[in-house]
């Protein structure tokens, strides 16, 4: 792993690894694990959006937690401004979540239905802050026009509001503590088109604005592709390629990311599509070697033995293949 | 003129409500020809959902009813049709592949069952019979070792694994008519890309009419021959492939493509927005549905709701405006 000297990382992951237990039997022994996060080191810089891609079950949510210590990690670092979040303590911690939140994507289940927008959105303020009431009112309408919302509904219930105002609900509070750094675990996903280009530029304005950096969680590739500075691919609980997002775009390296771009459907353009064989294999027992190699279309026999590890070719762009598509 | 496998004429279907009958779908018209697919696409609401539940005649069973218009299968309207006659049509004549395969399977019948079931119903075949063409089916939308997989369980197979089965499940009686209701949306893009590649494959091979549901462009865009875009309960455009998508003459479409971030050209631009929301169905602005988030509104647009009319480019669209001007926004 080569991360230049020169990288300053605002949150850096290092060797991270996530294991879920499997449990059976009478005794509920463990006899296996869930590889969701399966030795990732990654870093996101200061003020950029990185885009992180990936196909369901493949681990991208759950490294987004790990990077906010909502999971634990089962080993490895994350760090946050030159500190390991998974060793901070309590006091540290609570300290430490104020600079980062997160967005989630079903605005309706992230929010408390029997509570009123304005304590919603208060809330962090009154956990964090002590501010009077008054004051907390006044963050609240503050932070209610700054993400588009009118500051007058502030006393009614998640369930009058569309889902697109009800995100913008869930990015108000994430902002109330002014945090630096923000996970949006596919914030966009569940809007519709026309919402969702709303949301994106109300995200894109507020990085500008308050100098946020993102961690974008999504699946929607060209979503990705408009947002992101730079973009990771995840398969399989690793780390696939880490590129600039247009040099990901315009050519990819590990094949698994040419495939995943292949089979976007885009109105206007035919293309043509690698078509994969199979389903992806199970994270609890991957494949041996390079975790793609059962469903790559360039398959060599290096690939079934050696495992590729992530390396920088290129300048800024990393991939783990053994025969990148260069 | 030919006779178009379906024909659907001013269906207004919904739901009664404590503030009365809510249209879901306001005077809906359609007409797909043998062997071709249709898209409806729309964003959530605009009633492209009701419309496939109202042409099964499965609107009943949500809830809500057909309240005027015909829907014309093969000639014959079966909008008014007893539920005992739909049985026989529904699952023989007309298949439906729905959004979310897992719920739509039973979890506890083996898959091969599920299949076998409707062809010992529709077209009596014996139990043996029907297994094998059970197994047939699963071979034919691709899934592996059908004999196999035929004994297992929906719980055993991954989802895109259980929407070939769904789809098997549709297409076991040779069915006229596949109304598929999103049936992309819950999985993954690689995935997605077998499913459409499969159903354009059976297209092909099967001379099945499609007609399927969708909010994603790119899909539509993939596999339809003609498109209809729905909004707030009405068909604001129709046409073909090229002629929505390249040459869009209702200002909601472009709007909406517009919206689209895209995979080439600029991007971390101020993306483009139509303004305020998609207005509740039961209240509707006066006049074009569109019109309070139009940004070529003129007055007759208030006063007066345009119909589908046939417009320059060959397509239909209910637009008031004679041209839409370029890039205006």
């Amino acid at each position: 792993m080569s991360a230049t000297a020169t990288d300053t990382y605002l949150v850096e992951a290092r060797h991270v690894k996530k294991y879920f237990p499997i449990r059976s039997g009478l005794l509920s022994r463990v006899v296996g694990n869930v590889k969701a996060v399966d030795d990732i080191s990654f870093g996101i810089r200061e003020g950029e959006t990185f885009g992180l891609v990936g196909e369901s079950g493949c681990g991208k949510s759950t490294l987004g937690r790990v990077m906010l210590n909502l999971k634990s990690a089962t080993d490895g670092e994350v760090i946050f401004q030159g500190q390991n979040i998974h060793s901070a303590n309590a006091r540290e911690m609570q300290r430490l979540r104020q600079e980062m939140q997160i967005i989630f994507q079903d605005p309706m289940g992230s929010l408390n239905p029997r509570f009123l927008v304005s304590d919603l959105i208060g809330e962090p303020l009154k956990l964090h802050r002590r501010m009077s009431g008054a004051e907390i009112d006044e963050r609240v309408v503050q932070l209610m026009e700054l993400v588009g919302l009118d500051a007058s509904r502030r006393n009614r219930y998640p369930h009058e509001f569309s889902g697109g105002q009800r995100q913008r609900i869930g990015i108000a509070r994430a902002l109330a503590l002014e945090p630096k750094f923000i996970v949006a675990d596919e914030a966009v996903s569940a809007l519709d088109v026309s919402v969702q280009s709303q949301v994106l530029n109300l995200m894109m304005k507020l990085q500008k604005e308050l100098g946020l950096t993102y961690l974008f969680i999504a699946h929607g590739l060209n979503v990705v592709r408009h947002i992101s500075t730079r973009v990771g691919v995840m398969y399989l609980g690793k780390m696939v390629e880490v590129s600039p997002t247009d040099d990901l775009f315009a050519k990819p390296l590990h094949p698994y990311t040419k495939v995943l771009l292949s089979a976007i459907p885009t109105p206007g353009i035919k293309k043509e599509r690698i078509i994969l064989e199979g389903d992806v294999p199970s994270p609890a027992n991957p494949p041996s070697g390079c975790r793609f190699h059962t469903r790559c279309p360039y398959v060599q026999d290096r690939c079934r033995s050696e495992e590729p590890l992530l390396r920088t070719v290129e300048g800024d762009r990393q991939v783990a293949c053994h025969f990148p598509l260069i | 003129m030919t006779q178009n496998l379906l024909e659907v004429r001013n269906l207004t279907a919904g739901f009664e409500t404590e503030n009365g009958f809510v249209k879901a779908t306001d005077r809906v018209s359609l007409s797909l020809a043998q062997g071709q697919t249709l898209c409806i696409v729309g964003e959530s609401g605009s009633g492209k959902s009701v419309t496939s539940l109202a042409i099964m005649r499965l609107i009943d069973y949500a809830g809500g009813f057909i309240e005027s218009g015909e829907v014309l299968f093969k000639g014959e309207n079966i909008a008014g049709k007893k539920q005992q006659d739909m049985m026989r049509i529904r699952g023989s004549k007309m298949a439906m592949i729905f959004q979310d395969p897992m719920s739509a399977l039973n979890p506890v019948f083996k898959v091969g069952e599920q299949i076998a079931e409707s062809l010992r119903t529709h077209k009596k075949l014996g139990e043996k019979q029907a297994w094998a063409k059970a197994v047939d089916m699963l071979r034919l939308v691709g899934i592996p070792s059908p004999e196999m997989r035929a004994h297992q369980y929906p719980h055993e197979m991954s989802g895109g694994m259980c929407q070939r089965v769904v789809i098997a499940m549709a297409l076991a009686c040779d069915p006229e008519l596949i109304i598929a209701d999103e049936p992309t949306t819950a999985l993954d893009v690689t995935v997605q890309a077998q499913i459409l590649d499969l159903l354009a494959k059976l297209k092909r091979e099967l001379k099945t009419s499609i007609l399927l549901i969708t909010h994603d462009m790119g899909v539509a865009a993939e596999i339809a021959d003609r498109i209809a875009v729905m909004y707030a309960g009405a068909i604001v455009e129709e046409g073909t492939v090229d002629q929505v998508f390249h040459n869009p003459s209702h200002p909601y479409t472009v709007g909406l493509l517009r919206s689209i971030p895209g995979l080439d050209g600029e991007r971390g631009g101020e993306l483009y927005t139509i303004k305020g929301t998609i207005p509740s169905i039961n209240d509707l602005p006066t006049g074009c549905r569109f019109n309070p988030r139009c940004p070529h509104v003129m007055d007759r647009c208030l006063r007066e709701e345009p119909p589908l009319m046939p417009g320059k480019n060959g397509q239909r669209a209910a637009c008031w405006l004679e041209e839409l001007p370029k890039e205006g926004a």
